[in-house]
């Protein structure tokens, strides 16, 4: 259950004079955290990965009594702590971000509330799902790590929308949520570049041209980095609420962060406030599955991570699916008072995607019974998660609940579900690289954008840990463009649209989805993970080998023709289309209800492929004409989506906007036109008058250009000035 | 090499962004080599103070490896924004002598040339006819539809960047100026590559190349402006009811299949399985409901250019007399001899209000009189041109071998162009024969939509025939609920647009195509249906999506 909220604060957009108050706050009350030097040595890691002896790291611990004027003569030496990135948060988006930024060489330090938690999965711990598995076969073509750690850590597998095209075709992994956490956790220690520290950050030290320098811990500690990155998750100003009581905390039995939000506020950001939830836990032992219809992962596993070495079967668990029943219903009833929506003490409109049991049962009543899914959360873990059952009524209703559901009637509670509301800044504050447009360096992800989902949270923290890094290097920073990837469509979404409640990725989102598949993702984003550095040798060399088996497949069946035997009638057969002497192997392919695996019993298949190339040959040739026509399309629009708009524009000025265009316009300062016309309340009208503008305004400057060249010549050269201006009068 | 690392290392600034010009020209090298020294992009050395100022990007527009050859084929063809048509002097008046179909952009010249075939070039030689003509030198030949038949004669006036109006690729086809021709060449420019333009879009291009200045442009982004917002909000509303009410709920139901195969796209385990056999009823429903409206809008055409009626037969039938009793004229000569007709007569006459064109034609037979083998020639033409023919008989001869051989002729020369214009029968000379019976004509009744009898000299039958002729043109003369609406070439179009989609979409769904492939389809109808409406999409779906299904964890 996900609710949007009125910011418990007023949302204040003061802004301070930022580059005065943190930094002296520091020099005046840090005094006792002053460290001696000399652990310095110890403190530095080994560099084995990608940057080798010629990195000359800056040093990594700097003494500060030199540049701290007269007031620290009298101290011992100080340790200042510098890093090229700080991370805030080790949930998904801060573990992609820091190990990005980390692998890319930067120095970089994750500060987190609990090290204990770090890749915890607080809600469902499943990973992928339609679009969603998308996302996360994006960012492990870019080199990130969620796919790895899913393909290693699955109870159960599966693909959905099996028979529904292979743009939609999806993989969803139940994990086990300890083991998950556990194996995120080595990868982040034993990576090196890449600090930890236990931390809860208090605000955010900007410098004197709206950069930042640095981050402030609730300790008094200072850590220095021309690059933060921000995911505080559901942590910034937590609160947790069962029934009607509530408490402040980021997760149960975690504390919230607090003070961020106002050192954020204070920096002129306009910051909300969401809500999400998660379902009651019961113990696997006291549910009788005798009953329930079981759902069990698929024979023929598949894979997240484009890299075959992660790709290790394991023993899969089961799921189960219940149902709802009259007296759940009847419960629900007598009790809406108890929920904090019909009850009324929180103004509430549950985002759409995630509906709480009351709220189906209120909006659906024609329906008499929902489906409910139990789900093993893991090996040595006896919680089962309750999918579909999140619920706002307090805990002494919770057990009565549960056990109105078949299999469930004598089961025991392990942990009531409850609901976490939580700051988040609206992300049109932040550019398509996630940085914040306001302050160089300060880059925002996951559910601090307003997401909700582990995958959504990696792929922002993949874009922004190597944003990070690029930055503090003084390097450009990389946007991906909603076109090519559903990463790119995302972010642009994020920081385009008017968000009303936590963003999921649904396929529908993406307008070329057929382009954006999960069997391509690899041919469309993995030269740029290795051109970023992200895609070692081995990976590049298995990439390279994979299409060039790919290419070499598809030539080959273009070039083998059958004619006649068992084969062509099989073909025939099963596609009910008459086969054709001669017919090439390409042409039968294409053919309704006729796969790879049937060119393999009939000896015309290529031994040498795996089961991944096999499929994508597949793909490419059976959908071709579509994907050729897709391609066009999204080619006619290209060059006027991508043209960039100027950072100043005066949107207000525009006499030829319509009123709400100007407003939001000036509110979201797309970056492209195509942004631009994704504006919620811009029309085409407006995207024509911008075009015009644009172009007006050019002309008008070229022009002014031409007459001020003209003017200054006379000056210039007295004598001969005065005839070139009539030569070019003339 | 050395280039291509210094193209990466580079900050890019503006648009100049190393993957999207590798992009554009595959032949630069995109990667770097793998030594040791150059595996990122990240220099060693850190610069603080070259950060001041806006922050550089790097976009990036992946491309897909695997399809890396296609795409260096379409280059070429990768429009700015696309090459645009459309009629460009009035429509809906009085018939002009010309009329000219505009077609503008980077592939102008290739879209033309799939649509014009300068003259002495044969149809074979089209094939691999590549145009390339020279700018400002006019050029006499035929328009082509897609299948290669004759739409009209056509002068083709290239103008080539930048000496155009737009400053882009112009070529100009001078049609002969009526509603219909005009309508039919700029579809066929559609069918080869071009979009219809938008309102004043070649003018906005002519602006956002340099080709007019400030104050022109100022007054364009006025008139633009006034007329997208006219066309999001006044377009439908108010006037035409049934029309919009027809677009509506078309559109509605586009959405609603969108939600519904969606919502199992991205909830597949939380909903009842889609019934495929109604889906596919739904949808043909809908094509059927967009060409009705494709029907409703050539009535409305007709309204405005009217019918062309041409009376065939063979000589001596009375077609000239049938004429004369129906314009109560003595616009065509009448005798008893044979093969007095030698030409194509006209005479327009005016049946519940819509303007009608008689054509007389001469009998049609073998001949070797080299005036009359002239005149069946045009016959036979005007036949083909025609909205109605009505083919005429003598009660007396009854039906001949010759009128059987006539009616074969006609369908050979219709089913070659791919028309089928509907035929009545007309039984003339009805006096001289009392006795007729219509049962003789079974044999060929099929052939017809009609049968009428007449006698063109006491003008009987002559109601009957004007009844038939509205009743095989679908124009009933009491207007059928909502039937009367006006749609001007832009809804027209997307009409057509739109039933093109749900064409494609049948065509996917008898291939046995997966799912998700409908949608796109399904789609690209609903967007054009929401072009006529002026309304958007995207958030749409999701919202019927959420309103209508119980879903989410």
């Amino acid at each position: 259950m996900l609710l949007r909220l009125r910011p418990m604060t007023a949302a204040t957009t003061t802004v301070v004079r930022p580059h005065l108050s943190p930094r002296l706050s520091f020099f005046f009350h840090s005094s006792p955290s002053i460290l001696s030097s000399s652990p310095i040595a110890n403190f530095r890691p080994h560099r084995r990965r990608i940057f080798p002896s010629r990195w000359s790291p800056r040093r990594s611990l700097t003494t500060a009594a030199s540049s701290a004027g007269q007031d620290w003569k009298d101290h011992a030496e100080t340790i200042e702590e510098r890093y090229d990135v700080i991370v805030v948060g080790g949930g998904h988006a801060g573990c992609e971000a820091a190990l990005a930024s980390a692998r890319l060489g930067a120095r970089t330090l994750l500060l987190t509330l609990n090290i204990d938690r770090i890749a915890w999965q607080p809600c469902n711990p499943a990973v992928g799902g339609p679009a969603k598995s998308q996302l996360v076969h994006e960012v492990d073509a870019l080199g990130g790590e969620i796919g790895k750690i899913a393909d290693r850590c699955y109870l159960q597998k599966r693909i959905l929308n099996l028979s529904k095209g292979p743009a939609v075709r999806a993989l969803r992994a139940q994990t086990d949520k300890r083991e998950y956490a556990m194996e995120m956790k080595k990868v982040v220690e034993s990576t090196s570049n890449l600090f930890i520290r236990e931390a809860m950050v208090t605000e955010i030290l900007v410098g004197k041209n709206d950069n930042v320098e640095g981050v402030q811990t609730f300790f008094g500690m200072n850590f220095y980095a021309p690059s933060i990155v921000l995911t505080t998750g559901t942590f910034m100003s937590g609160k947790i609420w069962v029934g009607r009581t509530s408490m402040p905390a980021g997760r149960a039995g975690e504390s919230a962060s607090q003070g961020l939000t106002e050192s954020l506020q204070h920096l002129g950001f306009e910051t909300d406030r969401l809500k999400t939830g998660t379902p009651a836990r019961v113990d696997y032992r006291s549910v009788d599955f005798s009953g329930l219809e079981p759902q069990h992962g698929d024979e023929e596993v598949s894979w997240f991570s484009f890299d075959p070495e992660y790709h290790i079967e394991r023993e899969q668990m089961c799921c189960y699916l219940t149902r709802t029943t009259k007296d759940t219903h009847q419960l629900i009833r007598d009790n809406l008072h108890e929920t904090p929506t019909y009850g009324g003490w929180v103004e509430a409109k549950g985002p759409r995607y995630c509906p709480s049991i009351e709220d189906k049962i209120v909006r659906f009543q024609d329906k008499d019974s929902h489906q409910i899914f139990l789900e093993p959360e893991g090996r040595n873990v006896p919680e089962l998660y309750v999918q579909g059952f999140s619920t706002g009524l307090p805990e002494r209703l919770q057990l009565a609940l549960l056990r109105t559901l078949p299999g469930l009637e004598n089961c025991l509670m392990l942990r009531p579900a409850y609901a976490v509301e939580y700051d988040y800044l609206p992300a049109h504050q932040c550019s398509r690289s996630l940085m914040t447009k306001k302050f160089e360096g300060l880059f925002f992800s996951g559910q601090i954008n307003g997401t909700t989902g582990y995958e959504e949270a990696a792929a922002q923290g993949l874009i922004s840990g190597i944003n990070a890094a690029r930055h503090s290097y003084g390097k450009s920073v990389i946007i991906l463009e909603r076109e090519s990837c559903f990463i790119g469509t995302l972010i642009d979404d994020l920081v385009t649209k008017d968000l009303r409640e936590p963003y999921r990725m649904l396929t529908s989102r993406s307008e070329y989805r057929i382009l954006l598949r999960a069997d391509n993702a690899d041919s469309r984003l993995t030269p740029l993970g290795r051109e970023i550095g992200l895609i070692d040798d081995r990976r590049w060399n298995l990439y390279q080998s994979k299409q060039a088996h790919i290419l070499e497949e598809k030539e080959r069946l273009k070039a083998v023709r059958v004619s006649g035997g068992d084969f062509a009638a099989e073909v025939s057969r099963l596609s009910g289309q008459p086969v054709k002497d001669s017919s090439s192997l390409e042409s039968l392919l294409k053919k309704p209800h006729i796969q790879y695996k049937v060119l393999d019993k009939h000896g015309y298949g290529n031994k040498l492929l795996s089961r991944i190339e096999k499929e994508c040959v597949e793909i490419d040739i059976k959908y071709e004409g579509f994907i050729a026509r897709q391609r066009s399309q999204l080619q006619q629009i290209l060059n006027q989506q991508h043209r960039r708009l100027p950072e100043d524009l005066d949107y207000h000025s525009m006499r030829t906007l319509s009123l709400e265009a100007r407003e939001k316009l000036s509110k979201v300062r797309p970056q492209t036109i195509g942004q631009a016309s994704r504006v919620g309340g811009v029309n085409p009208a407006d995207i024509t008058a911008l075009l015009i503008y644009l172009e007006a305004s050019c002309r008008k400057s070229t022009e002014k250009k031409r007459q001020e060249l003209l003017r200054s010549i006379p000056t210039e050269a007295d004598g001969t000035g005065s005839s070139l201006a009539t030569a070019a009068q003339a | 090499m050395a280039l291509a690392l210094l193209r990466l290392l580079v900050p890019c600034r503006r648009h100049k962004n190393p993957l999207l010009s590798h992009l554009l020209n595959p032949k630069i090298p995109l990667f770097l080599p793998s030594s040791p020294l150059s595996k990122t992009l990240i220099p060693h050395l850190k610069t603080l103070t070259s950060r001041a100022g806006a922050p550089e990007q790097t976009l990036v527009l992946t491309k897909d490896e695997r399809f890396g050859s296609s795409e260096a084929a379409r280059d070429e063809a990768t429009p700015e924004a696309g090459t645009i048509a459309a009629i460009v002097t009035s429509l809906g008046g009085g018939a002009a002598a010309v009329g000219i179909v505009r077609l503008s952009g980077p592939t102008a010249v290739s879209v033309a040339a799939r649509v014009f075939r300068p003259v002495g070039r044969s149809k074979e030689a089209s094939c691999a006819f590549s145009w390339r003509p020279r700018s400002h030198f006019v050029e006499y030949g035929f328009a082509l539809d897609q299948k290669g038949n004759v739409i009209d004669e056509v002068l083709a006036i290239p103008m080539l960047a930048p000496r155009s109006y737009t400053r882009e690729d112009v070529v100009e086809l001078q049609c002969h100026g009526n509603d219909v021709c005009l309508r039919r060449v700029l579809g066929a420019c559609l069918e080869a590559g071009a979009r219809l333009a938008e309102p004043g879009e070649f003018t906005l291009r002519a602006f956002l190349n340099g080709r007019l200045d400030l104050s022109q442009a100022e007054n364009i982004g006025r008139l633009i402006s006034a007329k997208s917002v006219a066309a999001a909000d006044s377009a439908l509303a108010g006037i035409q009811g049934g029309f919009s009410y027809l677009v509506k709920s078309l559109r509605k139901q586009c959405i609603e299949l969108i939600s519904e195969i969606e919502a199992r796209l991205d909830f597949d385990d939380e909903l009842p399985p889609l019934d495929s056999n109604m889906l596919i009823n739904l949808i043909d429903d809908m094509w059927h409901d967009v060409r009705q409206a494709l029907d409703t809008a050539n009535y409305d055409k007709l309204l405005q250019s009217g019918l062309q009626i041409a009376i065939i037969g063979r000589p001596n039938v009375g077609k000239s007399s049938l004429l004369n009793a129906w314009s109560k004229s003595d616009r065509a000569i009448v005798t008893e001899i044979a093969g007095t007709t030698r030409d194509v007569v006209e005479a327009n006459v005016t049946v519940q209000g819509i303007p009608v064109t008689l054509l007389d034609t001469a009998g049609i037979r073998e001949t070797d009189d080299i005036v009359e083998k002239i005149g069946v020639q045009r016959s036979e033409a005007a036949a083909l041109a025609a909205d109605v023919i009505i083919m005429t008989i003598s009660a007396v001869d009854g039906w001949t071998e010759d009128d059987t051989k006539l009616v074969e002729h006609i369908w050979k020369n219709q089913k070659s162009t791919g028309s089928a214009i509907p035929m009545i029968l007309a039984i003339n000379k009805i006096d001289c024969a009392p006795y007729f019976s219509v049962q003789t004509f079974e044999a060929v009744g099929n052939s017809f939509t009609k049968h009428v009898q007449t006698c063109a000299v006491t003008g009987k039958g002559i109601p009957e025939l004007e009844r038939a002729v509205l009743d095989v043109r679908g124009l009933d003369p009491i207007p059928a609920g909502g039937r009367r609406w006006t749609v001007n070439q832009r809804q027209f179009e997307q009409l057509l647009r739109t039933q093109e989609a749900l064409s494609r979409l049948k065509s996917s769904i008898n291939e046995e195509l997966p799912m998700d492939f409908w949608t796109i389809d399904l789609r690209e109808a609903a967007l054009a249906l929401g072009e006529i409406s002026g309304e958007d999409i995207s958030e749409e779906i999701l919202s019927t999506i959420f309103g209508k299904f119980c879903i989410g964890k």
